[in-house]
């Protein structure tokens, strides 16, 4: 089965100038991502996959290389609204009730106010929060801020979902929570899934490829297609099947990473 | 409310206490004088001697005569109470008269300075505002706004003063309405702009790049994000603005010759000797500037509620 190419990175590279000489961010980042894929973006600090994802959001410019998003550059791609950014934090604006914050990206892009009424309860019940409309940020726990804010990458039509480590600040009870979540959301929305993220379970767990980064300078060090069913309960994570995809994951971080 | 009420009311507790006991040692030349001219018994006798004597000594010296000095028709300092009866005689007893808008009542005076401090401050938080605006959207006019407004404060606006009320006259506008506005919003925009520069900036990068990531439109980040994460920096400095307005609706009376208003009582009250009307005076502006800081507190208390934003 041959599925369309979502995002194409061909020898990518960003590199940052400092006062302290040239940062390698990326280097020869080379990626297919196809589409309906849930890949996770996996290694140590500086690494440098926040970078590339905000590459494909066209919130950072690659110093050389192509990327392609949905067959365009990022910036058109951006122009075009192809994907919802969820931020490693909730980013709520505390001003917004929870409904107001998920209308913002539907007020941004003019849909018509009773399309906004539905789509704002549609996505809300997506994720759990309905009733919570009238809510303001500072009355949700971390948790339900985080899924308001998946809720409104959700509200507008984009296939694209990129995610910078979203459930990091969040306690492994929660997580795992969320992650069950996202996974249901997906097999549901069928769109294209790129996740940053720093824990090895959270990886394997999710994702259809995971992507094992290492920095200095940033690259990618193994690409690991996870060969589990798309039905995963929680406990999936006990099986062998599971332990040897995190084990492999491991090896790749730590091929790519000297302990010194 | 009380929990804020009873450390305000120890502060004002203490600053009476040392008021009251500061009165002694004011007044005692002034009492022994008016005593000795009087035929009274007072230690040293002579007029030239009391002068070197010290502030101490004379009060040690003439204990008879401390009670004195609390019940003198001109002190150089007056008692609480004495500008607590003042302020009772021009403003409610004034009221109960039914001679509320005479020249003599504080509150004909104090309207009078209000009025000019509220086109002050709606003129000095216009400017500020818009300001702070032009400084965000351009960096050009950001090096060229910035040290002017700075330095237009490093100007003393007693200097000013007069001249925008001479040049005003010139320019064939009649009263003292419009000058006296004028000064009161070149004291209030500043604080205002200084205070919506950092508001309009407040938003952090997650903040913005998620705006982009809609692909929003310039006016879109300001109005949605900018403007409204802005406010409780506005009213923050709106307090400020509007006190700074009251003072510069009072300094706008003072060197213009104007009959009415605080500034002009404060002034009179000076020419002709006449320290509790000058005290007075001084009360009610610290009275009214205390009455719109808090309306103006109550007011961002209950919109920023209303937004979501606790304060």
């Amino acid at each position: 089965m041959t599925r369309e190419t979502a995002i194409k990175a061909e020898n990518l590279s960003l590199t940052f100038q400092t006062n302290d000489g040239p940062v390698h961010a990326l280097k020869d980042v080379s990626l297919d991502i196809k589409k309906g894929d849930f890949v996770s973006f996996i290694g140590p600090s500086g690494c440098g996959k926040t970078t590339f994802l905000r590459c494909m959001a066209d919130l950072e410019t690659p110093t050389a290389g192509d990327i392609t998003v949905n067959g365009v550059s990022p910036h058109e791609a951006r122009r075009s609204r192809a994907y919802g950014y969820v931020f490693q934090h909730a980013g709520l604006y505390p001003w917004r009730t929870i409904g107001r914050n998920v209308r913002l990206p539907l007020e941004i892009m003019g849909y018509p106010k009773a399309e906004q009424d539905e789509r704002i309860k549609r996505v809300l019940e997506l994720v759990d929060l309905a009733g919570f409309e009238k809510k303001f940020p500072w009355q949700l726990s971390g948790g339900m801020q985080q899924r308001a804010s998946i809720a409104r990458a959700l509200a507008f039509d984009a296939d694209i979902l990129l995610m910078d480590e979203p459930f990091g600040a969040l306690d492994e009870i929660v997580r795992d929570h969320l992650n069950e979540q996202l996974l249901k959301l997906w097999a549901k929305t069928q769109k294209t899934i790129c996740f940053v993220t720093h824990s090895i379970p959270e990886a394997v767990y999710l994702s259809t490829k995971i992507v094992v980064m290492s920095p200095r300078p940033g690259r990618i060090s193994d690409v690991i297609e996870c060969p589990l069913p798309a039905e995963r309960p929680l406990d999936i994570r006990d099986t062998q099947e599971f332990l040897d995809v995190a084990h492999r994951v491991r090896e790749g971080l730590r091929a790519g990473h000297s302990y010194d | 409310m009380t929990r804020t009420l009873f450390p305000v009311l120890t502060v004002l507790f203490g600053i009476l206490v040392i008021w009251f006991l500061a009165v002694a040692p004011m007044n005692i030349r002034v009492t022994l004088d008016q005593a000795a001219r009087a035929g009274g018994d007072v230690v040293p006798a002579g007029a030239v001697e009391r002068r070197e004597a010290s502030t101490l000594s004379l009060l040690l010296n003439n204990r008879s005569h401390i009670a004195g000095g609390y019940d003198l028709d001109r002190p150089r300092l007056p008692t609480p109470t004495q500008v607590g009866q003042e302020l009772w005689k021009t403003t409610g007893a004034m009221v109960l008269k039914g001679r509320t808008w005479s020249k003599r009542s504080l509150i004909y005076h104090g309207w009078v300075t209000l009025q000019s401090t509220f086109w002050g401050f709606l003129l000095g938080t216009s400017v500020g505002i818009l300001g702070a605006v032009l400084v965000v959207k351009s960096r050009v006019l950001e090096m060229s706004l910035v040290p002017w407004a700075i330095i237009s404060q490093a100007v003393p606006i007693v200097a000013l003063a007069p001249m925008i009320i001479v040049l005003s006259s010139q320019i064939g506008i009649e009263g003292r309405g419009f000058p006296k506005a004028l000064i009161s919003s070149y004291l209030c925009f500043f604080p205002v702009m200084v205070g919506m520069i950092k508001g309009l900036r407040a938003p952090n990068a997650e903040q913005l790049d998620l705006l982009k990531t809609y692909s929003a439109s310039g006016q879109q980040q300001f109005l949605k994000l900018r403007v409204p994460a802005s406010l409780p920096y506005l009213f923050t400095s709106l307090k400020i603005g509007i006190a700074a307005a009251l003072v510069g609706a009072i300094v706008g009376e003072l060197p213009t010759g104007a009959i009415s208003g605080l500034g002009a009582r404060i002034l009179i009250g000076d020419q002709f000797g006449t320290p509790l009307a000058i005290w007075a005076a001084l009360f009610a502006a610290a009275i009214l500037a205390g009455v719109l800081v808090t309306l103006i507190d109550r007011i961002q208390h209950v919109l920023l509620n209303k937004m979501g934003m606790r304060t």
